[in-house]
C-alpha cells in the first residue's frame, strides 16, 4: 500500500546552489537555498533556466555536487550542494 | 609546500622553486602563465580570474599527483592566481623537479595542459574599447548581445 508509483512526485529537497563566472552575473547572486522537486542536477538546471536568462545550455556546462564532479543524470538528496559549471579558462 | 593552491596576491616564482630544490634532482623546468595584451583580435587592458575554490584544490591536487606518479618525477606545485590582474602579470606557475629533465618537461606540460582543461577556473577579460567577456563565453555572450540590441530596437521603435 505504501509503495510509491514510479511516476509519483518526489518529495521536496533542500537544495543550496553556487553560482559563478557568466551564471553569477545571469543569477544576479552568488549562492541561494531552495526547495525543489527536481530528481536530477539536469531538472534543477531546466527548473532554474525558468526563473534566470540562462544563455549556457547545458551541453556546454558540468556540474558538481557537494564538490565532485557528477553526471547530470545522478540523483539528488536534500541537503545537496549543486554548483554548474560554465565553460572553463584556466591558465 | 601544497602540491596546488590558489592565491589573490602575486605569485613569488623563487621562493616556490627553492622549495622543490632536493639534492637527488638534476632538472627543473617550470612554467609561467602571464596575463597577454591581446585574444582573438580584441586588444586586453586587464582580467579577472573567479574559481570554485573548493574544487579546483581538490582537482589541482589530483592532477600534480597524478604527474607524479606517471612520469616518475620528485617534486611539483602549481599556483594560479585569482582576482584582478593585469597585462604581465603572472597568472599561473607550475615547477618541476625530477633526476633528468625528460621527466620534468614532460610533466610540467602534463600539469599547465590539465589545469587549463579541468579545473575550475574562468577569465573574464576587459578590452581596450570598453568591452568585457568571459573567456570561452564568447559565443553565448555574442547571442545574448545581439537578443539585447533586438530588444533595444523593439524598444526604440515602439517609442518613435
Amino acid at each position: 500500500m505504501t509503495a510509491l508509483a514510479p511516476q509519483a512526485t518526489p518529495d521536496p529537497k533542500h537544495i543550496t546552489v553556487q553560482y559563478y563566472a557568466l551564471l553569477r552575473e545571469q543569477a544576479g547572486r552568488r549562492d541561494e537555498a531552495l526547495v525543489t522537486r527536481a530528481r536530477t542536477a539536469a531538472e534543477l538546471y531546466a527548473e532554474l533556466t525558468q526563473r534566470y536568462p540562462f544563455s549556457l545550455a547545458p551541453e556546454v556546462l558540468r556540474v558538481a555536487i557537494n564538490t565532485e564532479f557528477r553526471e547530470w543524470t545522478a540523483p539528488l538528496a536534500d541537503g545537496d550542494a549543486v554548483v554548474f559549471i560554465p565553460p572553463v579558462a584556466g591558465g | 609546500m601544497a602540491a596546488f593552491q590558489f592565491t589573490r596576491t602575486p605569485i613569488a616564482p623563487d621562493e616556490l622553486r627553492r622549495a622543490l630544490a632536493d639534492p637527488v634532482c638534476g632538472g627543473y623546468a617550470a612554467f609561467e602563465g602571464w596575463v597577454r595584451d591581446s585574444n582573438e583580435g580584441q586588444r586586453v587592458r586587464g582580467l579577472e580570474y573567479e574559481a570554485f575554490e573548493a574544487l579546483g584544490v581538490r582537482e589541482g591536487e589530483r592532477i600534480v599527483a597524478d604527474a607524479i606518479a606517471r612520469f616518475g618525477i620528485a617534486h611539483a606545485a602549481c599556483v594560479h592566481r585569482i582576482g584582478a590582474l593585469a597585462v604581465g602579470e603572472l597568472a599561473v606557475w607550475v615547477g618541476v623537479s625530477a633526476a633528468h629533465r625528460d621527466e620534468a618537461f614532460r610533466a610540467c606540460r602534463y600539469i599547465i595542459d590539465e589545469v587549463k582543461h579541468r579545473l575550475p577556473i574562468w577569465k573574464k577579460e576587459h578590452y581596450l574599447n570598453g568591452d568585457s567577456g568571459w573567456v570561452n563565453c564568447e559565443r553565448c555572450a555574442a547571442a545574448q548581445a545581439a537578443a539585447e540590441d533586438a530588444a533595444a530596437a523593439r524598444h526604440v521603435h515602439e517609442h518613435v
